[in-house]
């Protein structure tokens, strides 16, 4: 399938492609668009105005696609708190990790295309996964 | 090929602006919205929001930050909540006539930030005099109030280096 958002990804952006390839579409194909108007007609959009799998009330993109797709694996909403938090820092929930994690995605963003965006931060959610589903597990902190 | 650096401030020098280190935005993302009376939980939380984004209120329902990708995103996102809300907005870009009036707002933006770092400044000082762990408590308060500001503060002004000191000053117990 052919998903679309808008260029110049960050946090939101990036970790919805991750949930997507992830969770919803494992060969998912993602354009990169500079306005809602140029979301090709076959393609899905997130995360852009316009588009239902975006910001709603306040839930940034990452927690709509969480609930759109009936996606309640704790982990990923554990994640989603990160995303949010480095999304939007409304204080909405208590995640730390998310000012270190913003601080680097949009450094990278600053060095690097949108493609290549999505293959540096698809392992560091890969690892952020495996981090908190130990932690689920053992109850602590993983070593 | 390194994604576009979203760079919005044209450097001024010298310093035109009572000592503050502005830079003039080439351009302003506005939002122009308009909010039912009733119910009133929408409209509070619009401008607790617009609060904590710091923005330079044009007019009644237009206010404006200067360009760049995440104060953009910001208005955007938040036009969409408040269409959601049952009100009506929009998210423009825009340049100012004359260039004085994008001095002004800059100028203005800088003064309430400078207003900000003030309070910070005398709530450190009187932290200063607490016991432990009250000082402790008010020492992690200010800093995450700093933080706050920072992500508004897009005209950096004099009082920021010197919150950030009186905050770096209270001694931990």
């Amino acid at each position: 399938m052919k998903w679309a958002t808008r260029a110049n990804i960050h946090i939101d952006r990036a970790g919805c492609a991750w949930l997507i390839r992830r969770e919803i579409d494992p060969v998912a194909e993602f354009v990169f668009v500079q306005d809602p108007s140029q979301v090709p007609a076959d393609a899905t959009g997130f995360d852009m105005t316009g588009v239902d799998l975006s910001h709603h009330g306040r839930d940034c993109s990452f927690e709509t696609i969480l609930r759109r797709y009936d996606l309640t694996d704790p982990v990923l909403w554990r994640i989603a708190e990160i995303v949010h938090e480095a999304d939007l820092d409304d204080e909405r929930y208590h995640a730390p990790e998310a000012a270190g994690l913003d601080v680097v995605l949009r450094g990278l963003s600053m060095i690097s295309d949108d493609e290549r965006m999505l293959a540096l931060t698809g392992p560091i959610f890969d690892g952020l996964y495996e981090f908190f589903r130990r932690e689920r597990q053992l109850g602590r902190e993983p070593a | 090929m390194p994604a576009p650096v979203s760079a919005p401030y044209l450097a001024l020098s010298p310093m035109w602006n009572d000592g503050y280190d502005l830079r003039m935005p080439i351009e302003w993302v506005l939002l122009s919205y308009r909010l039912p009376r009733e119910p009133s939980t929408p409209r509070i939380a619009t401008w607790r929001k617009l609060k904590r984004l710091g923005v330079a209120q044009l007019n009644d329902g237009l206010v404006a930050l200067p360009d760049d990708a995440r104060t953009r995103e910001a208005l955007e996102w938040l036009a969409v909540e408040i269409a959601e809300a049952g009100g009506t907005a929009t998210t423009w870009l825009a340049r100012p006539g004359i260039e004085q009036y994008g001095r002004d707002l800059a100028a203005e933006l800088a003064q309430a930030r400078a207003a900000e770092y003030a309070a910070i400044i005398e709530e450190a000082q009187a932290a200063a005099e607490f016991a432990g762990a009250a000082r402790r408590a008010a020492k992690k308060r200010l800093q995450a109030e700093l933080h706050r500001i920072g992500r508004r503060d897009y005209f950096p002004p004099r009082e920021r280096a010197a919150a950030h000191e009186a905050v770096a000053a209270i001694v931990e117990p």
